[in-house]
């Protein structure tokens, strides 16, 4: 029987008669893990608030005004913007798109949402899942994301009256849902879509504003003949339609205000995590190898090898940690099926799995200096001679 | 003739300590024949034990010799030291002797899979041994759930299931009460002579010396006498009280 055959045996074997404390272990690492999953599905979560309407943009370059950093809010340009963009090479369709704030008001509780302009049919205004389009020009129409439709109970037919602020007054406009889009999260808040010319009516303006009818776009999403020469053709962008500035979906929604902070603080509380996993799992093992040091001391002096005992460490470390994620997993999984919608945790499965491969390392990580200390062990022990 | 399975050529093994050089083990000589059961007797700091994990190549000599079943521990490097101790030696010790998470015949078994199931007839020869040692109602029993007399028993059973050259005892019988600590040498004994392989047993009590071949006696890391015949060692053992 070869060494590695015996080792396994020797770790299996202890794990299973020893299962109460090994499996107070796998707890521990299970919560580990529920808290390393959650905080990673509150991270994405928290992204998706942020960025899911970027994100989904059928379009692979957003044109911004010049200087304005690449944020969204600070950026405005001008009608004519658009139609130059169009003319370009290598761009296929430009949209623009309109950003405000505003306020649901005929709900039981007044929701904030993101009050998005864009046109029917081009880059920035998304599919509609559910009902239909929206019909151009003044239509008194909105399309609204679905979280918002079960957050609100409010369904394709309804109206809904929002409250924005025009001057020194407040204005409230009625807007039939007519089509529920899917994951248009945007700055935190739920979408609601309509065309350019109903977003200049309602929008939130300034005195001064008023007086001039005409929308100007925040930002317009370019889609691409081939999206492979995305460089190639933002070069040109910039070279042939005067004050703009041009990046990519990823630039766009790393500037996001305050995307980047949050996404290294959530990052940092999982590294965190895990370096408590590394550091609770490093002193179980440690205790448990300094327990068992004539244990050890007698394994080698009946013959077995270092490689023999440093192998049934290491097996014993990857059991007791695959269970533990493997419940850990389970418990998320299960606890997630209560979550409602309105919480903004979600699983994406590369993170999941980042997450989890982290995780089995965290045993072995821990766990290393107590295997070299468990090869280290003198059989003498076994004598009683050190 | 009989084959010498331990030969122990002017040993020595000297500790510094303090700066100082102690001698724990010093010119020692004697060899240990198939089927022969010797105990190594002295008081506390004699050298016993010393001696006792340089024959079992767990420390390496200061100068001197040891051979067993004819080679020698000093050409040997610690890969082959490791497979000598695991298919040549055998062992039994003061305390902790067992694995606490295997049962008896684990525990036993656990010389087998380390040297191959394939010898001593397996599993077999295990539950065999055990109930000649009056074990085989207790084979499934981890070592918690036994006396310590069943515990030196199953460790008997250990150090002799793979057919050792030589069995090495440290005290086998320091945990147990007089009758118990009788059995357990008198079973050692037994199982030694019909083996065929060497053993020494280690022991600071003299009165387990009436069931051992021979008796060397220690001190200050020499062996100061040597008893081979039946009244020498009764006599000797006697005079333990």
């Amino acid at each position: 029987m070869n060494a590695l055959a015996f080792s396994f045996y020797i770790a299996v074997k202890e794990v299973w008669r020893s299962r109460g404390r090994f499996l107070l272990l796998s707890l521990v690492i299970a919560l580990i893990t529920l808290l390393v999953l959650f905080v990673a599905a509150l991270g994405e979560g928290l992204a998706n608030g942020n960025r899911q309407y970027l994100a989904n943009l059928d379009a692979q370059l957003i044109v911004f005004r010049e200087k304005s950093d690449f944020i969204i809010a600070s950026s405005r340009l001008d009608p004519t913007t658009l139609r130059a963009v169009r003319r370009v090479a290598g761009v296929e369709s430009a949209g623009p798109i309109y950003t405000a704030a505003a306020e649901v008001v005929s709900t039981a509780k007044p929701i904030k949402v993101s009050l998005l302009g864009a046109d029917p049919d081009f880059p920035g205004m998304p599919e509609v899942a559910a009902g239909r389009a929206l019909r151009g020009g003044d239509s008194n129409e909105v399309v609204i994301d679905r979280n918002f439709a079960i957050r609100s109970g409010l369904g394709i037919g309804d109206v809904i009256e929002i409250r924005t602020t025009q001057g020194a007054e407040d204005r409230f406009s009625d807007l039939q849902i007519v089509g529920l889009t899917d994951g248009q999260s945007y700055l935190f808040q739920p979408s609601i879509f309509v065309t350019p010319f109903t977003w200049e009516k309602v929008r939130s303006q300034s005195e001064a504003d008023l007086k001039d009818d005409n929308p100007y776009p925040n930002i317009i999403a370019v889609r691409l003949a081939s999206p492979g020469e995305a460089n190639a053709t933002a070069a040109r962008l910039m070279a042939e339609v005067p004050r703009i500035e041009v990046a990519d979906i990823v630039t766009t929604i790393r500037n996001v205000p305050g995307y980047s902070a949050q996404q290294s603080t959530v990052q940092t509380q999982g590294i965190f995590t895990l370096l408590i996993g590394v550091l609770v799992i490093g002193g179980f093992f440690q205790i448990q190898v300094l327990q068992k040091v004539p244990q050890i001391g007698v394994l080698k002096a009946i013959g077995s090898s270092n490689i023999s005992v440093g192998a049934a460490a290491v097996i014993q470390i990857v059991v007791v940690t695959a269970l533990g994620v493997g419940l850990g997993a389970l418990l998320t999984f299960l606890l997630s099926l209560g979550f409602p919608p309105t919480v903004p945790v979600a699983f994406n499965g590369n993170s999941v799995l980042l997450s989890i491969l982290a995780l089995m390392l965290i045993g072995p990580a821990g766990g290393l200096v107590s295997v070299f200390y468990a090869v280290r062990i003198e059989p003498l022990r076994a004598l009683r001679l050190q | 003739m009989t084959k010498t399975v331990l030969e122990v050529r002017d040993l020595v093994k000297t500790f510094t300590v303090d700066g100082l050089p102690i001698h724990a083990v010093d010119h020692v000589n004697f060899q240990v024949h198939a089927g022969e059961f010797v105990g190594l007797v002295g008081p506390s700091g004699s050298g016993k034990t010393t001696l006792l994990a340089v024959l079992a190549a767990l420390l390496t000599p200061t100068s001197g010799e040891v051979l067993i079943d004819g080679r020698a521990l000093s050409t040997m490097g610690e890969k082959e030291r490791v497979r000598l101790r695991r298919s040549r030696i055998g062992f039994t010790f003061q305390s902790n002797n067992l694995i606490p998470f295997l049962n008896a015949q684990e525990n036993v078994d656990i010389m087998l899979r380390l040297n191959g199931y394939e010898r001593n007839g397996g599993r077999n020869g295990t539950v065999e041994l055990l109930s000649r040692l009056g074990l085989g109602d207790h084979l499934h029993f981890l070592p918690g759930q036994m006396s310590g007399g069943q515990q030196q028993r199953v460790a008997i059973a250990r150090a002799m299931i793979h057919n050792p050259a030589l069995v090495l005892a440290d005290e086998p019988t320091a945990a147990l009460d007089t009758e118990r600590a009788f059995q357990v040498v008198k079973t050692f004994a037994a199982l030694i002579h019909e083996r065929g392989g060497g053993g020494i047993m280690v022991t600071h009590d003299l009165r387990m010396c009436r069931h051992v071949d021979r008796v060397l006696q220690m001190r200050d890391g020499r062996i100061v006498a040597e008893y081979n015949t039946a009244s020498q060692i009764d006599s000797f053992a006697s005079s333990a009280g």
